[in-house]
């Protein structure tokens, strides 16, 4: 923590950024929220801990905070595989930010996508082992009562639509849930509504999302929404082999196909 | 009581699908008439939100075909659609969607036979599956029809 305040300070002062973007705490004992360090007294509120699991990358390509200037952004794994995204999407140009991520007290600094990209290489790849325990328990689970599971969570859905603003890659000027001639997706909680949402929401950021579970930690009623983009997110790597977020190479699976795309269920 | 009759929605692709639903008619090739074709440009057009929505206004079973890969009128277009339903399919199989509702199909131009095998098998299996109930559907006053000027 010492030492990422250092850095920052140091990064100010020098004029290096403009703004380091980071995690203090937020309103209760639980929870960090995001704060938008502009001068070296305010450094130390910064922190670094369990807590801080937020996508900070979100904010990057918002204008208000492109207007603020060059910024330095705290970022764990998902937060740099985000940035690579980015720069998949054409959203964020190279050396448009410097990372800092933050290892066993010591803050590395990483200037643009070539250091993101080696630094990646060398972390922990996929789901965890419960992770994946996880998802075989629930798709072993009877038809019946994985539908059951899911009215259940999504009935409680009261479309806030938390998920996509937390969510660094929902960043569409317009979202098909605001397009309403016709209206695809009824305004109100209702459970077909909620269904197509949750679905609309899942397919959107299929072969895109980097696990971040910014969207599942925003949701006010804690719906799994992170369940639906890991069953989705598998798919893509096994039958596609790509996994977002780890190079700079343009090749989002779902704008692309093989003619030998494995199809054992068309008849 | 009347048995149950099934309603299929068909989303077809206008060059192969549809014109070898046409082929079956002019083969005087009769088939099950609970099928309603919705004709599209291409599979590639068929959005994902048009299934659910099928089936929010009471479908009980979805049927999408379009050219086989290598005949798309666009090139590759049904080569995106695969992609993106193999995707759907196992996010819907997750979510405890009864897939067995939804059927993909190739169906080419020449192909009338097979689309009257088609339909009646799907027809068939659907009307043994009774109907999709458990699907939530959309409620009255929420369908908002556009008038044009």
């Amino acid at each position: 923590m010492e030492a990422l305040q250092q850095k920052a300070r140091t990064l100010l002062q020098s004029g290096a950024v403009k703004v380091v973007i980071g995690y203090t705490a937020g309103s209760d004992a639980e929870r960090a929220r995001a704060l938008f360090v502009r001068n070296g007294e305010q450094t130390q509120q910064l922190i670094w801990d369990d807590r801080c699991r937020q996508n900070l990358a979100a904010y990057l390509i918002k204008p208000e905070v492109r207007a603020l200037g060059k910024p330095a952004l705290v970022a764990r794994t998902a937060t740099l595989r985000t940035l690579l995204q980015y720069a998949v999407e054409n959203q964020l140009a190279d050396e448009a930010v410097l990372a800092l991520a933050v290892a066993d007290g010591q803050v590395v600094e990483l200037p643009n996508f070539a250091a993101i990209e080696e630094y990646l290489a060398k972390q922990p790849r996929g789901l965890t082992p419960e992770q994946q325990q996880e998802l075989a328990k629930m798709e072993a689970l009877p038809l019946e009562e994985r539908w059951a599971f899911w009215s259940a969570e999504l009935q409680r859905c009261v479309k806030c639509y938390a998920c996509r603003a937390a969510c660094p890659l929902c960043y569409c000027d317009r979202c098909i849930v605001e397009v309403n001639q016709p209206q695809w997706i009824p305004v109100a909680s209702d459970p077909l509504g909620n269904l197509e949402w949750n679905v609309v929401r899942a397919m959107h950021l299929a072969g895109r999302c980097v696990d971040c579970g910014s969207c599942a930690d925003a949701c006010p009623e804690k719906i799994r929404l992170d369940l639906l983009n890991r069953v989705a997110a598998q798919e893509v790597l096994t039958h596609f082999g790509a996994e977002p977020g780890y190079s700079t190479r343009k090749d989002y699976a779902l704008a692309a196909y093989k003619p030998d795309d494995k199809e054992e269920f068309i008849r | 009581m009347a048995e149950f009759e099934p309603k299929v929605i068909a989303f077809v692709c206008n060059w192969c699908t549809y014109a070898g639903a046409d082929l079956t008619g002019t083969s005087r090739i009769k088939y099950a008439p609970n099928v309603r074709m919705v004709r599209l440009p291409c599979t590639g057009r068929i959005d994902f939100m048009l299934l659910l929505q099928a089936f929010g206004h009471g479908a009980d079973g979805v049927i999408v075909s379009g050219c086989h890969p290598g005949d798309c009128h666009y090139t590759a277009g049904n080569f995106h659609a695969r992609r993106r339903w193999m995707v759907f399919r196992r996010l819907l199989d997750f979510m405890g969607v009864d897939l067995r509702r939804v059927i993909f199909s190739w169906v080419s131009a020449a192909e009338g036979a097979k689309w009257a095998e088609l339909v009646n098998t799907v027809v068939a299996d659907v009307r043994k599956l009774g109907p999709y109930e458990a699907f939530p559907k959309r409620l009255a006053g929420q369908l908002k029809t556009v008038e044009v000027a």
